[in-house]
Parts: C-alpha cells; sequence; structure tokens
C-alpha cells in the first residue's frame, strides 16, 4: 500500500465503517446509471412473465401484479461505481411471493437471468432471491418508480451491487447453470457481493 | 469458492483480477478554472480503448482509503495515461486529483474498465458524440484515437456536440479547434447553457434540444453510433430526443454522471 501525500479524506464515523461496503462512500441523492436510453413502456402493455427456459410459468398485467401481495422494505444499496444509500425504502412483489402465485413451491432452477426493456439482463442465484431477499420494486420512498430510475419496475437485490437491481424489468427466466448478463458479460463480477468487494471479474 | 464460482461457464475460468497500478504524477494542466489533466506515469499498463475509464484510490496516511471512476482522456496509441477530473466542491477526491496532486505525487489506479461506452476506429461509424461539462472526457479519448488512426481514422465521419456552462468552462478548447480545423476533422458544435453568448459566438446559447441534435448530428439513416456522456438531466434529455429523431435506442450508449456529492 501507498499512501498518497497531501490526501485526509472525509472525516468516518463507525456507524458508517460498519454498514459501508469497503470502498464505498455515502450518498444523499440517488445517481443514476444506464447504459443507454430510458425506455418507456406504457402501463397497459407493461407485463411481468415468469419463464422456466422457454416455457411461461406466469405472466401478470399491471393490474394483476398490482394485486399481488405487497411488502415493503428498508434497505441499504450499494452501486459498483462507489456510492451507496442508507435506509432507502422500496415497495413491490417478493421473488417468493411471485413463485407463489404463479404456482409454484419451489423454484424450478438455480440460477436466474433478469430481462429488461432495452434489452438489458443480469443474472443472479436463485438462493439470492428467495426468503424475502429479492424483490421487483415498483416504488421507491413512498411514490412510484421515476423512468430513469426503472418504471413501471425493477429487480431489487439490495444485498449485491446495485447494477444487479435490473431497471425496467419485464420477464424472469430460470436457468439451469449461471450465465453472464450484460455487465457480467463485460468484465465485471458474476456475483457482485459489496462485502467481498466483487467488483470486477476475477475480484 | 461458491458455488456461483464453480459453474462459471469455461471462457470466464481464466479470468484474472484486474490488478491496482501504481501511477505517479508527471504533470497537472489545468485545463478551466474547475478541471485539470493528470499526465501519470503507469509503468504496467497494459492498455486501453477509447472511451473506458479507471478507478483511482488514494489512502491517507491512518490508512483511509478512498476510490472513485474517472474517464481516460489519452487515446490508446499515445502514452502517458491522461485522465482529466472536474472538482467538485463537496468531493472527497476530486479536490486532491484537480487541484492539490503535484509531480511525483503516487496513488493507485485499476483499469482499464467498461467494454460497453467504447469505440475504436475498426468498429466504423459515422460517430456522433454528445457531451455535457466533463462528460467530453471519453468522447475526446474517441477523437484523439481517431485523429491518431491516420486514413482510416478519416474515412470515419465524426460530428462533436458538447454542452458547457460558459466559454471559459470549455474543457479541450483549442484542440478541439484544431481537430476540427484539418482536412477530414470532426465537425464541433458547441453550445453554452449559463451564460450570454459573447460577441463572435459561433454556437448554440441554450441546453441541448431536438432542432440542435438534428442540425449538428447525423441523420438517423446513417445510422451512426452515438455516445452520450455527461450530467444525468443532460444525458437523458439528449438520449430521449435522440431516439425521438429516430435514433435505434440500441445505437445510443450513455454515460451519465453525478451530481453524487461525492467524488
Amino acid at each position: 500500500m501507498i499512501t498518497t501525500r497531501g490526501f485526509t479524506g472525509r472525516p468516518r464515523a463507525r456507524e458508517d465503517r460498519e454498514r459501508v461496503p469497503p470502498g464505498q462512500y455515502l450518498i444523499e441523492d440517488f445517481p443514476v446509471l444506464s447504459a443507454g436510453p430510458t425506455p418507456r413502456t406504457s402501463l397497459d402493455r407493461w407485463t411481468l412473465a415468469l419463464q422456466d427456459g422457454g416455457s411461461l410459468l406466469g405472466k401478470w398485467t399491471w393490474e394483476e401484479f398490482q394485486a399481488l401481495p405487497q411488502t415493503e422494505v428498508t434497505v441499504d444499496i450499494h452501486c459498483v461505481t462507489k456510492w451507496s444509500k442508507l435506509g432507502t425504502v422500496w415497495e413491490g412483489v417478493t421473488i417468493d411471493d411471485l413463485l407463489e402465485a404463479a404456482g409454484l413451491d419451489e423454484p424450478p432452477a438455480p440460477y436466474l437471468m433478469a430481462h429488461c426493456d432495452g434489452g438489458y439482463t443480469t443474472n443472479v442465484p436463485v438462493e439470492d432471491l428467495l426468503g424475502g431477499k429479492g424483490l421487483v420494486a415498483t416504488r421507491f420512498d413512498g411514490e412510484p418508480l421515476a423512468p430513469e430510475h426503472g418504471a413501471p419496475a425493477r429487480l431489487l437485490v439490495p444485498h449485491l451491487y446495485f447494477w444487479k437491481s435490473a431497471k425496467w424489468v419485464r420477464r424472469l427466466r430460470f436457468m439451469e447453470q449461471d450465465e453472464p448478463g450484460f455487465w457480467e458479460s463485460l468484465g465485471y463480477h458474476i456475483y457482485g457481493d459489496p462485502w467481498r468487494e466483487q467488483r470486477y471479474d476475477g475480484d | 469458492m461458491t458455488a456461483t464460482e464453480a459453474s462459471l461457464p469455461s471462457a470466464r475460468a481464466g479470468a484474472r483480477r484486474l490488478p491496482w497500478w501504481q501511477a505517479e504524477v508527471v504533470e497537472r494542466v489545468a485545463e478551466t478554472p474547475r478541471t485539470a489533466t493528470l499526465v501519470l506515469h503507469v509503468p504496467d499498463w497494459p492498455g486501453h480503448r477509447a472511451g473506458q475509464h479507471v478507478d483511482v484510490r488514494l489512502t491517507a496516511d491512518d490508512g483511509y482509503q478512498a476510490q472513485r471512476s474517472y474517464s481516460i482522456a489519452s487515446p490508446p496509441e499515445a502514452l502517458p495515461l491522461a485522465l482529466t477530473v472536474e472538482r467538485l466542491e463537496d468531493g472527497e477526491v476530486s479536490p486532491w486529483l484537480a487541484g492539490e496532486a503535484r509531480p511525483g505525487d503516487r496513488f493507485e489506479l485499476r483499469g482499464p474498465i467498461g467494454g460497453y461506452f467504447a469505440w475504436s476506429v475498426a468498429d466504423g461509424g459515422p460517430l456522433l458524440l454528445v457531451g455535457g461539462g466533463s462528460g467530453v472526457v471519453p468522447l475526446m479519448a474517441m477523437l484523439r484515437h481517431r485523429a491518431a488512426s491516420g486514413e482510416a481514422g478519416r474515412a470515419v465521419p465524426a460530428r462533436v456536440l458538447l454542452s458547457s456552462r460558459s466559454v471559459a468552462d470549455i474543457i479541450y478548447r483549442e484542440e478541439l479547434e484544431r481537430l476540427g480545423s484539418v482536412l477530414g476533422g470532426p465537425g464541433i458544435v458547441h453550445t453554452i447553457t449559463r451564460e450570454r453568448p459573447p460577441p463572435g459566438w459561433h454556437g448554440y446559447a441554450r441546453r441541448i434540444d431536438a432542432p440542435m441534435l438534428a442540425d449538428a448530428g447525423f441523420s438517423p439513416a446513417a445510422a451512426p453510433r452515438v455516445f452520450v456522456c455527461g450530467p444525468t438531466p443532460m444525458v437523458e434529455a439528449a438520449a430521449e430526443v435522440l431516439v425521438r429523431l429516430g435514433h435505434a435506442p440500441g445505437r445510443v450508449k450513455t454515460e451519465r454522471f453525478g451530481p453524487t456529492g461525492g467524488g
């Protein structure tokens, strides 16, 4: 390790160190990071599909999705571009409730690919989505999601780097084998645990 | 090793960790009142593509570290590596990089990172670059790469639309003028958003909008490769307009930054 002359950094609070993963810093606002233009899908054309490979397990219109059990969570989120935001409040449908709504007792395969409007994809192990750990979120801070933050619905997997919380999600596809999604194919880590600082391939 | 890692496709199995490289400051050059270019000696630098960025890590005497990401300004064919950094008033890392660093200072960097917002002459064109403020930095790496590629570079039509607060805030202004004035150089259009245009100003004086993009850009029929980089509201607006004008969303690559209260 080399030290940098003249650099002192910000004062650090102990409670921050316990909640902020290595290499991250706290912010109050909510930056936007997307690889392309913000897609805009009207609610009357929006559906969310659950798939096992190529076969359809369930599909919900916006109205049907709103009728599913809604869960509110308060979580810390961590972006691979180094910012973390504490105590964010989201509302949506847990993956557990989605599986139940599709009549499934257990997930059909161990991995999942989220497919989004605009072509974005990201892969997540299914065990990281169960037990209330994963949500399809439609509200942030008591309000419907803003378009640039993923409206009308985004995946929320707050214990992984935030690129896994795919915006504009439309299709959740179970897979037997893990496959890299969009950023995972471009040098980012296949799993992305912020507490192990798994930012890039090989971390 | 977790189950996840154990089942990686074979192409990824050989992935090696991106190392932290040691960087030594060769020179700090003021670009505008709020930005500076750091010229860096990075002995083991593996090379990069135009548009990629690096993670910078500064370490205080007590071991405290702070990391941030910065775009690479230098083209792949030229060493030393250069970063252009905008100083954020309440920033933690950028004030040191843009205001404090001096020759001989050392820190760590990791990269290159990001293979999506990147362009090579071999990718072809036409090339449309839309930048706001210090969002010009990765676009400048592309323009420098194009200029360094001789005939092949000149064969790719290129146009640039840059939005800055004021004339004094235009980063790389003279170099852009030089690049734009040579035969086969890129067409460069400026707009300023927070100052009345000075006498003799040939650019626009308003935020980027549809008529401006239609005028300064390429027709959607030419299917340009479009790169948009800048503050979130500017990128959101420009990308939305480009799609509305008829550009395929998949041809419009974006990189948004700030304001994060961090940098």
